[in-house]
């Protein structure tokens, strides 16, 4: 177990690594910071200064490796665009984006499991067909779009919700949360609609097809001809054991709402560190889009190792098999 | 009982009434935020414009582009000196801290502009030295005669020497990744409003500081600023049409009736101090976009008319812009000095000309060509490109629309890697000469460093060095009016139109558009 | 081999043919396909050749003569005066055409790879699988825009606008093949310990005829279903890149690209430039997973 854990880790190491060089090799692509950085009365001088000081003229390996050792000293530069530090402008923004993900990944576990039960129990029923397919129109249209419908429909049209921002925020001790006040609560619900919608339908359908899976099963069966009552048998029985692979297909959903709230950021200027990222490549701040890539891996490969050492403990079959490669 | 709670109605109300004329709040938002706090750290349009709000200048300019003065009186060069200007400041000014504002402040102010780590230093390269005579008179001496000194001082903001020396603030900036120098996140000025909090991108809030020293010089009407960054033009629209928001910059221009026509809500527009246009690869003898071996076929004068003839201004005007631009001839904004209105219609669309102009060039069947394009940048910049590509089909040319982020766009122009691109030109000292420096004369390492077109010409840029020291001004305009026609004849860069700006706002606020892009809110009224 | 591949497909047909759900959604699919293809003969306009274009144009009401030229339009013009009739037929073969390639590469790469780390085993599973690992917990989008990023870096500057559209499909391609990699390896392990496999092994079959030959088959299902998803995430990736100002150049729109554009109509009144490009997108997409449900359904028989 503990070879195993620490296996995980010096892999789990060196993916960091790689990913850092991979970014560090995109961002010469990106852009330039110097002419955003300078106003359009630089000369051909303050162009070579100022990518000296910030050694642009270096290889990128130079480059990353200067980033790396700074990092593992806790230091991770100052952001070209606000000039202070990252650490210090990811923290801020960090909240934001976790409550929103939070928000959103709670409503599409809550309903996605809701109405996958549901469409599984009513398999031919005509709600579950109306369910099944209307939820399909929530992934068949891009991200932006579903947001910017939403906000002409509830915020210009309506005018019951936001279109913008986080609303006030209570500051707890650095972590500010919209979660105390109405406003904040309020400028919540389009953005973790839009954000949620994906993931609900994907659980929602994974939940059903778990269902209908355990149903026909003959413990199930068994339980029916035993004269059990249909409730007890679908919630106690059935749902129970869908549940792991929907733990764990959630649990690596996380991934894809921190990623798709990039998108939902922009569109409603929420401010986490998804629009802290897009305002970073618009502007080629390689500080803050160095630090928020590894930042995302960190945060990916821990929740990738945690998936597998749930799958170790609760199901031991899977050692064998996985222990080596995966 | 009901007689107490109608009583306790109506004091609630009046006291509501009292408080909404004492205090206005305006939230407003554009597509960015100011990068910081630090008055001489960025020369930048959003970053300017929040300084403006808590820090001035000695000279600003009032809506309509003319000088007024700030924190200083009035303004001469020396009467014995041609190297030397007066400044006298305005007595009695405080900044936010309650330190007097004096002559002081201004050679350090000056001085910290002119240091290393300034990006405003190229507007005060002309400056010698800076003294005080006295402690409410400054003089500037320059390297020779400068009679256009004032036009840079416009966004050349005053800090408070105490309190800069105080919180180690001096040096203006540390890119090479040291500290945060504390005049990013703080600010101390003079300005009508002081600063109550900043997230940066997120929000920033700022309250009447009550000792300014125009407080019965201007409206002031509103007390408090809320400063909240949207940039999703939609988004943006959207906080304004649904009351979020009072005051909006960035208005897209297909957005801009859907605002005017909605109850309470009006839109004021005015032109801005920005021309667009496209710049060509002239002086190179073959070009790397093209088709064409072994030959540069935008060296020949006639193929840029043919090209300029194409381009039907009007209908980018009508279609793209919706009106809200206005065709350029010239590459000078309506306001520089210089500009002149026969100039700037000298671009027609003649397609048949065209035509002929390129047989006659030898490229009667075409050639292909690469236009290099930002998409974030300038009002509708790809949608321009886009029609201009369809433009310039018409006479053969055949162009590949390259068009990308301003981040990758601008070091092509700044490396020399484009042939044929995009370009927007404001000029923040209303002098051609700023034009031509940039421009117009050959690229070298302090002057030309914006023309990526290889034109250059020896004699015309001897003219153009003369001019900073010309204090004769009817032979500097001479010169500046026989520059343009060089320019003009000789095609350099294909001009589009001047923008304009767009400001949409409820109908309680009361302001006109200035033509910097630079609301400033101690004019604003609001009812 | 054949025969049973002729009864396994005449079993889907039965099925097909008796989801009127499954029916309805392949014909749209089909007429979506058939017209993207034919695009150039269906399309009254080509909005791809810049001279062809009237600026003037823009901004016309579907079925009204517009106020300069009084050309009539279907379905409208955009802000360049393009039809969009004809810009979304061109549009949706690019669109099409982006998707079907993505979803191509990132299957082929996904078997080979699933193949070779199940029936090979050791330290190259542990690489391979290691590899899908970090993709996986690496947002498709972003894994996306870091390939866009670098695939346009190193492009020569000249073939950039015609490289557009392959750097899409690489984009795509290469942050989607997980998901094939991990089911075939799972499959794969199963199949591997089956006689079958050991019989082919015993009788001296070579590696690769037996992963080709013998698990491929039985593994093309969940592949097509994923696939099949796949096909219409991909297209929605191409929106969404798009957005992000990555996608299809603006003078070749795909279908997202027109999205994107059509967006910042939405206040303004010219409702037609983004509600048919998205009706068409949500068709299209939506078509797509109803025939992707379908499919996976027909094929785990034990849910008849």
């Amino acid at each position: 177990m503990l070879i195993f854990i620490l296996r995980r880790m010096a892999q789990s190491l060196l993916v960091l690594l790689v990913v850092g060089l991979v970014a560090f090799a995109m961002f010469r692509f990106v852009g330039d910071p110097i002419d955003n950085m300078l106003g359009q009365e630089r000369t051909m001088e303050d162009i070579e200064r100022l990518r000296d000081q910030l050694g642009l003229n270096e290889p990128f390996v130079v480059q990353y490796w200067n980033f790396l050792t700074n990092a593992v000293q806790g230091n991770f530069g100052i952001s070209y665009r606000q000039g202070r530090p990252v650490a210090e402008i990811i923290a801020e923004r960090l909240p934001a984006t976790l409550e929103l993900a939070a928000v959103s990944g709670a409503m599409a576990v809550i309903f996605g499991i809701g109405l996958g039960v549901f469409t599984a129990i009513r398999r031919n029923g005509f709600a579950a067909h109306a369910i099944m397919t209307i939820s399909l129109i929530g992934v068949s249209l891009p991200t932006f779009l579903i947001g910017i419908l939403l906000i002409y429909l509830f915020s210009v049209t309506l005018g019951w919700l936001p279109s913008f921002g986080r609303g006030e925020v209570v500051d707890l001790g650095g972590w500010t949360t919209g979660f105390l006040t109405s406003s904040g609560l309020k400028a919540l619900i389009l953005p973790s609609i839009t954000l949620g919608l994906y993931q609900l339908t994907l659980i929602m359908r994974l939940v059903r097809a778990e269902m209908l899976e355990v149903l026909r099963q003959d413990y199930i069966r068994f339980a029916r001809a035993r004269g059990l009552k249909d409730r007890a048998i679908n919630f106690r029985h059935a749902l129970k054991n869908t549940l792991v692979p929907v733990i764990t297909i959630t649990g690596l959903q996380i991934g894809s709402i921190i990623a798709f709230a990039i998108i939902t950021e922009t569109v409603f200027q929420w401010p986490g560190v998804g629009l802290l990222f897009i305002n970073a490549v618009q502007f080629v701040d390689i500080p803050v889009m160095a630090a928020y890539l590894m930042m995302i891996s960190v945060m990916f490969v821990t929740i990738n190792l945690i998936v597998d050492l749930l799958y170790f403990t609760i199901d031991p079959r899977l050692r064998a098999d996985r222990g080596g490669s995966n | 009982m009901k007689l107490t709670s109608t009583l306790l109605a109506a004091t609630a109300l009046t006291s509501m009434v009292a408080m909404s004329a004492n205090a206005e709040t305006i939230r407003w938002a554009r597509a960015g935020d100011s990068l910081t706090l630090d008055p001489h750290a960025q020369n930048e349009g959003p970053t300017h414009t929040l300084s403006h709000q808590i820090y001035e200048p000695l000279i600003i300019r009032d809506t309509s582009g003319a000088f007024q003065a700030a924190l200083a009186t009035d303004w001469a060069p020396s009467a014995d000196d041609p190297n030397v200007w007066v400044f006298n400041l305005r007595e009695g000014v405080t900044f936010h801290n309650g330190n007097a504002f004096t002559a002081e402040d201004v050679v350090f102010s000056i001085n910290r502009a002119k240091s290393d780590d300034s990006n405003m230093k190229e507007l005060l390269n002309s400056i010698v030295e800076v003294r005080a005579a006295g402690d409410y008179t400054v003089e500037f001496v320059t390297n020779g005669p400068n009679p256009i000194l004032s036009a840079n001082l416009t966004n050349l903001f005053m800090m408070d020497k105490d309190w800069t020396e105080e919180n180690d603030t001096v040096k203006v900036q540390d890119t090479d990744g040291g500290e945060v120098t504390f005049a990013t996140t703080n600010a101390m000025g003079t300005g009508p409003y002081q600063l109550v909090s900043r997230e940066p991108d997120v929000r920033t809030v700022l309250s009447a500081y009550d000792g300014y020293w125009g407080k019965d010089m201007f409206p002031l009407d509103v007390t408090e600023i809320i400063y909240t960054p949207i940039q999703n033009a939609a988004t943006r629209v959207a906080a304004l049409l649904s009351g979020e928001v009072d005051f909006i910059q960035d208005v897209p221009v297909q957005d801009l009736e859907r605002v005017a026509s909605t109850d309470g809500l009006t839109v004021k527009t005015a032109p801005q101090n920005r021309v667009i246009f496209f710049g060509m690869n002239q002086g190179a003898d073959d070009i790397e976009a093209d088709n064409i071996e072994g030959a540069n076929p935008l060296a020949d004068v006639r193929v840029r008319r043919a090209m300029n003839m194409a381009i039907n201004r009007d209908a980018i005007q009508q279609v793209v812009m919706r009106g809200q631009s206005q065709p350029a001839g010239m590459i000078a904004p309506p306001f520089v000095n210089g500009w002149t209105a026969e100039m700037d219609a000298e671009s027609m669309t003649d397609i048949e000309t065209a035509k002929s102009l390129m047989e006659e060039a030898g490229y009667g069947e075409g050639f292909s060509l690469r236009l290099d394009c930002p998409n974030d940048r300038y009002i509708n910049d790809e949608a321009i490109c886009q029609a201009t590509v369809g433009m310039l089909a018409q006479i053969g040319v055949t162009v590949n629309l390259d068009a990308k982020p301003k981040a990758q766009h601008f070091p092509l122009i700044t490396n020399g890697q484009t042939d044929f691109y995009m370009l927007g030109w404001g000029v923040p000292t209303y002098d051609s000469e700023y034009v031509f420096n940039f421009l117009v004369h050959g690229r070298e390492e302090s002057i030309g460093t914006w023309n990526n077109t290889g034109y250059d010409n020896d004699a015309l840029d001897a003219m153009i060095v003369s001019l900073a020291s010309n204090t004769d001004l009817d032979a500097r305009n001479a010169d500046i009016a026989a520059i343009w026609r060089e320019v003009q004849d000789q095609q350099i860069y294909l001009p589009v139109h001047h923008q304009v700006l767009n400001w949409g706002m409820s109908d309680a606020v009361g302001t006109e558009v200035s033509p910097e892009d630079d609301p400033k809110f101690k004019f604003f009224t609001m009812n | 081999m054949e025969r049973l591949a002729r009864v396994w497909n005449s079993d889907l047909g039965w099925s097909f043919r008796h989801s009127p759900m499954a029916l309805t959604a392949g014909i749209v699919v089909l007429i979506l396909v058939l017209a993207a293809l034919f695009a150039p003969l269906v399309a009254p306009h080509d909005p791809f050749n810049p001279a062809s274009l009237n600026l003037m144009n823009g901004f016309s009401q579907p079925m009204e003569p517009n106020a300069f030229t009084g050309d009539v339009f279907l379905l409208g013009t955009d802000d360049q005066g393009r039809d969009v009739f004809s810009t979304i037929l061109y549009g949706m073969r690019i669109s099409l055409f982006v998707g079907f390639s993505a979803v191509l590469l990132a299957m082929v790469l996904g078997i080979t790879l699933g193949l070779i780390a199940g029936y090979v085993g050791g330290w190259v599973e542990t690489i391979i699988m290691r590899i899908a690992d970090i993709q996986l917990t690496f947002p498709a989008i972003l894994v996306a825009m870091l390939i866009f990023g670098i695939a346009k870096g190193v492009t020569p500057v000249e073939y950039r606008d015609q490289m557009a559209i392959w750097v899409l499909i690489l984009a795509i391609g290469l942050s989607d093949w997980v998901q094939f990699a991990r089911v075939v390896r799972g499959a794969t392990l199963v199949e591997k310990s089956k006689e079958y496999v050991a019989a082919a092994k015993m009788i001296g079959r070579r590696p690769g005829i037996i992963m080709l030959r013998h698990i491929l088959p039985n593994v093309m299902g969940p592949v097509l279903v994923i696939a099949t998803i796949s096909l219409a995430l991909a297209i929605i990736a191409e929106a969404t890149l798009s957005f992000l100002g990555v996608g299809a150049p603006p003078t070749q729109p795909s279908l997202g690209t027109l999205i994107r554009i059509g967006q910042d109509y939405i206040f303004s009144g010219e409702w037609w430039i983004l509600f048919f490009p998205a009706a068409t997108l949500l068709t299209l997409a939506l078509s797509v997973n109803l025939l992707g449900d379908w499919l996976r359904d027909a094929l785990n028989p034990r849910l008849k």
